[in-house]
């Protein structure tokens, strides 16, 4: 998008709007206390992110990535952060004792990163940036296109994945374990009376003396 | 794109794996538990099967199909036949030993044949995405087999280190992929290699990919320094799946090893052979010396194998098509005495007794001279004794290296096996010369007793009469590459 002087397109207010939630979800995420208020943070992470590569239009990416992460990624993992009893001041524990290595290790990794993706080898001028595409085309039909075509084989291979995915979980999980109730339908069917109720004949009895009433002991 | 029916003609062995995979899945469900052997005899059947169409589609000239994602040439229909054999040894090794121990079911044998056809898409591959695709499904079976026993606390322990460094190899590797990718602009090996000719993309991005590709790669061997998990895994894992995890995924690595390094980055070969000399080295040196500090032997054959993934990696990092072959020819003779190995370990083990420890081997000699005989093939094997085939093994690899002015590089590696000789003597010394330590009788079916006597003694025959199997390495690498 080519800029007009010191006016900004709409296109990099959108970036920018984007860029700048997406700082601060991220941040927010490392920095919440309450690990629900995190994992919001982080759904909101998400849903920018997928703002941001609207505008690039990779639509469908976009809503895959809302769809999936958002809508059952995350809410997974809401259920399993509030089902869970964390204990954060364990969690905090030992902080400032590894603060002292813990942040030279950081700005060293940042420093590396800096040097390695900094413009000298992947900067803009390195790669051209992508043509726009006319209107109506369609991101979903392209991708759809490549997959069943192109990499339908890599395709076919990552449903053989799946299918391992769900033998294994299955061989890994399922037993029948000795301490677990289950009901059995068929056996709760066919059950007859007479396994669960007996008629018992006895004689009438006479109400007690008042010698036996004691606390505790169930009225006639 | 134009598509042929035809196309798939090379890659039904796959297809056919597949449509058998999926029918075992649904027979199993149908089989009570004291009819598991049908599904045993399907597994067998299968492979067969696999092996006798790619027999039938061998050929010499490289075939690309769909979009040139799968390449069928001479080095992948070799490496598959041997991989449909070492899987069908591990199944018959095994059967015994499942059955004592509740493990005899028809998830083991759906994982295993899953393992297989990842690693016969890893041995095909002529794309980035499909070697790493074909390695992911590789793992997932292996990390699932191995936590198979869900009652035993140390396999649990296992496959949960395996899957935990597993996927940060994945991610290494994905990594350095995505580098090469970003510098080059293709994921097809073939583009890569021109694009690499031509001299596009900068050299320091480049090696930075070749660097992560090499570590992830040298996880997945269990080459020093990446190599933490394979003694707890070869430990906690159940024999069975140790004898496979040992085994057939050598000769995916090699395969592997071949199409990225090789096929992909021969340009680069000064930089990943410096690196491949170094993680050799390492795996020789700490392999072997560490070793002779083991009393468990499935741990011991554990460090063995480090130590001969290091001999491995010589012949390919000799960058010449002699060094490839003779790797090759390496591969092929270390899963035959890795079976060998894990199958005497579950010939003599029995129910409640695993046969792991180094003083359960005391006296077999008087307790089973035959098997004894067989264990001493497997160990001057594996130590590099002639004439068992082991030596020729590492002959060719030390001749690759030399031809490569790589003279100090051999003079190491045989000081490393001379010391490696060490502690497979020993065990000849407690075999033969020590009183055992017990006098039960060694149960084991006879089709598992045929099987490792073969195993053995093609051991030896394969050492007198090194030439036919030397020859088809030679002739795969040079009519693949």
């Amino acid at each position: 998008m080519p800029n007009t002087g010191d006016e900004m397109t709409f296109t990099q207010f959108v970036f920018y709007f984007f860029s700048a939630i997406l700082l601060f979800a991220g941040l927010r995420v490392i920095t919440a206390r309450n690990p629900v208020h995190a994992a919001l943070y982080l759904v909101l992470a998400f849903f920018t992110a997928a703002g941001l590569w609207m505008t690039l239009e990779a639509e469908f990416l976009a809503i895959t990535l809302v769809l999936v992460y958002v809508g059952a990624v995350m809410v997974l993992f809401l259920f399993v952060v509030m089902m869970l009893d964390i204990n954060l001041d364990k969690l905090r524990e030992g902080f400032w004792d590894y603060l002292p290595l813990a942040l030279p290790v950081a700005i060293l990794l940042m420093l590396e990163m800096a040097v390695v993706l900094g413009g000298r080898f992947f900067g803009l001028d390195k790669a051209a940036t992508p043509a726009a595409h006319p209107a109506g085309y369609s991101n979903t039909k392209e991708l759809g296109r490549l997959l069943y075509t192109q990499y339908v084989y890599p395709f076919e291979i990552a449903a053989v994945i799946l299918l391992v995915a769900i033998v294994a979980a299955i061989a890994l999980t399922m037993r029948k374990r000795k301490d677990t109730k289950y009901l059995d339908p068929a056996r709760q069917i066919a059950v007859k009376r007479r396994d669960r109720v007996r008629l018992v004949k006895m004689p009438a009895e006479k109400r007690m003396e008042t010698g036996s009433q004691k606390a505790g002991e169930p009225q006639p | 794109m134009n598509f042929n029916m035809t196309d798939l003609i090379p890659m039904l062995p796959e297809i056919f794996l597949l449509a058998m995979l999926s029918l075992i899945l649904i027979v199993d469900v149908m089989l009570k538990d004291g009819q598991r052997f049908v599904t045993y005899v399907l597994s067998l059947l299968t492979l067969a099967g696999c092996a006798w169409l790619t027999f039938r589609g061998l050929n010499t000239e490289p075939v690309y199909v769909l979009s040139s994602m799968f390449v069928d040439d001479a080095m992948s229909d070799v490496l598959k036949l041997a991989l449909y054999l070492a899987v069908a040894i591990m199944l018959v090794y095994s059967r015994g030993y499942l059955q004592l121990r509740g493990l005899y079911k028809g998830e083991f044998y759906v994982l295993t044949l899953f393992a297989a056809l990842g690693m016969m898409v890893m041995i095909s591959a002529s794309h980035f995405i499909t070697l790493y695709l074909g390695l992911e499904l590789l793992s997932l079976s292996l990390y699932a087999m191995v936590a198979l026993n869900r009652d035993s606390p140390v396999a649990t322990e296992a496959a949960m280190k395996y899957f935990v460094l597993g996927a940060i190899a994945s991610g290494m590797l994905l990594y350095g992929m995505s580098m090469i990718y970003g510098s080059t602009g293709s994921l097809l090996l073939s583009d890569v290699s021109v694009a690499l000719q031509e001299g596009i993309g900068q050299k320091i991005p480049l090696v930075f990919g070749v660097v992560f590709i090499v570590a992830g790669l040298a996880f997945k061997l269990g080459a020093v320094p990446f190599h933490m998990w394979v003694p707890d895994v070869y430990q906690g894992a159940p024999t069975p799946v140790t004898l496979f995890i040992s085994s057939a995924p050598k000769l995916a690595a090699f395969a592997f090893s071949i199409r990225l390094l090789v096929q992909g980055l021969e340009v680069l070969h000064t930089d990943w052979r410096d690196m491949l000399i170094l993680l050799s080295v390492l795996s020789m040196a700490i392999g072997n010396i560490t070793a002779i500090a083991q009393t468990n032997l499935k741990r011991m054959l554990a460090y063995s194998t480090i130590s001969h993934m290091g001999f491995l990696l010589l012949g390919i990092l000799a960058g010449s098509q002699n060094g490839y072959s003779a790797s090759m020819f390496y591969s092929v003779v270390y899963a035959l005495m890795s079976l060998g190995g894990f199958g005497m370990i579950l010939l003599l083990s029995r129910q409640g007794f695993e046969s792991e420890e180094l003083d359960d081997l005391k006296g077999l000699n008087a307790r089973s001279p035959w098997a004894a005989f067989l264990m001493l093939l497997l160990l001057f094997s594996m130590a590099g004794i002639p004439p068992t085939v082991g030596f020729y093994a590492k002959l060719s690899v030390l001749q690759a290296v030399v031809e490569a002015d790589l003279i100090w590089l051999a003079v190491v590696a045989v000081l490393f096996s001379l010391i490696g000789a060490f502690y497979y003597l020993r065990i000849v010394k407690l075999m033969y010369f020590d009183e055992p330590l017990q006098n039960a009788p060694i149960e084991a079916s006879s089709d598992m007793r045929m099987a490792l006597s073969v195993n053995g003694l093609a051991i030896l025959a394969l050492g007198i009469l090194p030439g036919p199997l030397m020859n088809i390495c030679a002739i795969a690498i040079q009519a693949s590459l």
